[in-house]
């Protein structure tokens, strides 16, 4: 009975360490493969990645406004973020001449009717928006997702257009059932709100910082 | 491969043993993508090639990989050739990609591709192998592009909206008219359910018919054209 023991030993030993040794052969090899195509594809990545930031950048911001490389012109917030900016988001700076034409801010509502609504807000020097967009949502299909004009059944002027040229207050920024300046659509009251009070918020913050934001060196961390 | 091996798989694949309808797997991308006909199909196409790969890839190697580790081997497999149909989206199609980019990681988790690696692709010489996925996966994207289509239908009225983010220059129908209410329901995922219960329930319908009639067919009141439409079936 003790004879059969030690000879299982190496035995299952020696199962465990070829199967093992297989095991390893396969992950290298398809780990090279990974490797292989996240190296060849790196490349296209990045360019379709900045081309579609520059997409959204353009919807909010005039192309032919600045004249500075504005996606590599900008500052992160930190981690003591203000109201309607999340900590790590990016603020992109446009200039003409050196001199300040507008900030692209990466706002974020947390209080969207399914969670968290992600902004890109345009701010001209002088206090006006420029254009909002929203970049990832998870609002009602067909009822609070008229936020993005690509779903907006009203495509001549859609919802989010009504930011674009704005200068007045942001307390204001309401939909008109909270008293505020917003139309809405009746039935998605909470999307429309909580933009609203996001851009609001991200608006008032960016133009109180004044210069501050602009003069920031590029790359560097705000407080 | 001879025809006859071709036509088995193509009907199990596309009716029989569908992966959709019969099989019932690999309903979370079908219940989560399904929202409208561009994404169910893109999604579809996707899912036909990580399994026509696999299943190519698990056939030539099968005589390596030891029968008591299959399971974990076959995964690492699958995971790294989504991993790559992820990264060759993301770089040459990025368009479709911000549509489906959240979903392709998803086929990993789609347990029809490992259920034939497993049941079929271990067994088999590559050529079969890569048949019986291409037909596995058509018969997963008739049912998606079905599924996507009465939805996108019922929920908006238009079908294959967004199809210019896939195709630039096509547009997708306006099928109601502007004034057309929509139907919530069927965009949110229990109009998934609904939708697939009634797609289920018309496939067990047909194929009850079938079998009556195919009972029906020795009879000598069955006349020549009942015979003649039943004879490919029983072949």
């Amino acid at each position: 009975m003790n004879a059969e023991l030690p000879g299982k030993g190496p035995n299952a030993a020696r199962t465990a360490l070829r199967t093992a040794a297989i095991m390893l052969l396969f992950t290298l090899v398809f780990t090279a493969v990974m490797a292989y195509t996240y190296h060849a594809t790196r490349p296209a990545i990045e360019a379709s990645r900045e081309q579609e930031q520059m997409r959204l950048v353009d919807e909010v911001l005039p192309p032919g406004s600045y004249d500075n490389a504005l996606l590599e012109d900008y500052v992160v917030v930190g981690s003591r973020p203000p109201p309607g900016v999340d900590k790590g988001a990016r603020i992109w700076r446009a200039r003409r001449a050196g001199e300040p034409v507008a900030l692209v801010i990466e706002a974020l509502a947390p209080d969207g009717y399914a969670g968290r609504i992600a902004l890109l807000v345009a701010l001209g020097a002088d206090g006006r928006v420029s254009g909002v967009r929203v970049t990832a949502h998870r609002e009602t299909p067909g009822l609070g997702d008229y936020i993005d004009p690509r779903k907006d059944r009203d495509k001549h002027s859609p919802w989010i257009a009504q930011f674009a040229g704005r200068s007045d207050e942001p307390a204001s920024w309401l939909p008109t059932k909270d008293g505020g300046t917003l139309a809405y659509r009746s039935g998605a009251t909470i999307s429309a709100r909580a933009v609203g009070q996001a851009v609001g918020r991200a608006a008032g913050w960016a133009r109180a910082q004044g210069r501050q934001l602009y003069d920031a060196p590029a790359g560097s961390r705000l407080p | 491969m001879t025809r006859q091996e071709f036509r088995e798989l193509a009907h199990n694949g596309l009716w029989k043993q569908n992966p959709g309808l019969a099989q019932l797997l690999g309903l979370c991308p079908l219940l989560a993508i399904s929202t409208n006909m561009v994404n169910a199909v893109s999604l579809g196409l996707a899912t036909i090639l990580v399994m026509a790969l696999s299943n190519l890839a698990v056939a030539c190697l099968r005589n390596f990989i030891p029968y008591e580790i299959r399971i974990p081997v076959f995964i690492l497999i699958i995971a790294a050739l989504v991993t790559v149909v992820d990264l060759a989206f993301n770089a040459y199609f990025h368009s479709l990609y911000l549509v489906l980019g959240i979903f392709i990681p998803l086929i990993v988790t789609n347990c029809i591709v490992l259920a034939r690696v497993e049941a079929y692709a271990a067994k088999n010489p590559a050529l079969t192998s890569t048949v019986d996925a291409i037909m596995m996966g058509t018969g997963l994207l008739g049912v998606l592009a079905v599924l996507g289509g009465l939805r996108e239908l019922a929920a908006s009225g238009t079908l294959l909206a967004g199809i210019e983010m896939v195709l630039p220059g096509a547009s997708g129908l306006q099928v109601f008219g502007d004034d057309y209410p929509g139907f919530l329901l069927a965009a949110l995922p229990p109009g998934a359910f609904f939708t697939l219960g009634c797609l289920i329930a018309a496939y067990n319908a047909i194929n009850q018919r079938r079998a009556a009639r195919r009972l029906q067919a020795p009879a000598p009141s069955a006349d020549g054209q009942q015979a003649g439409a039943s004879a490919p079936l029983t072949s």
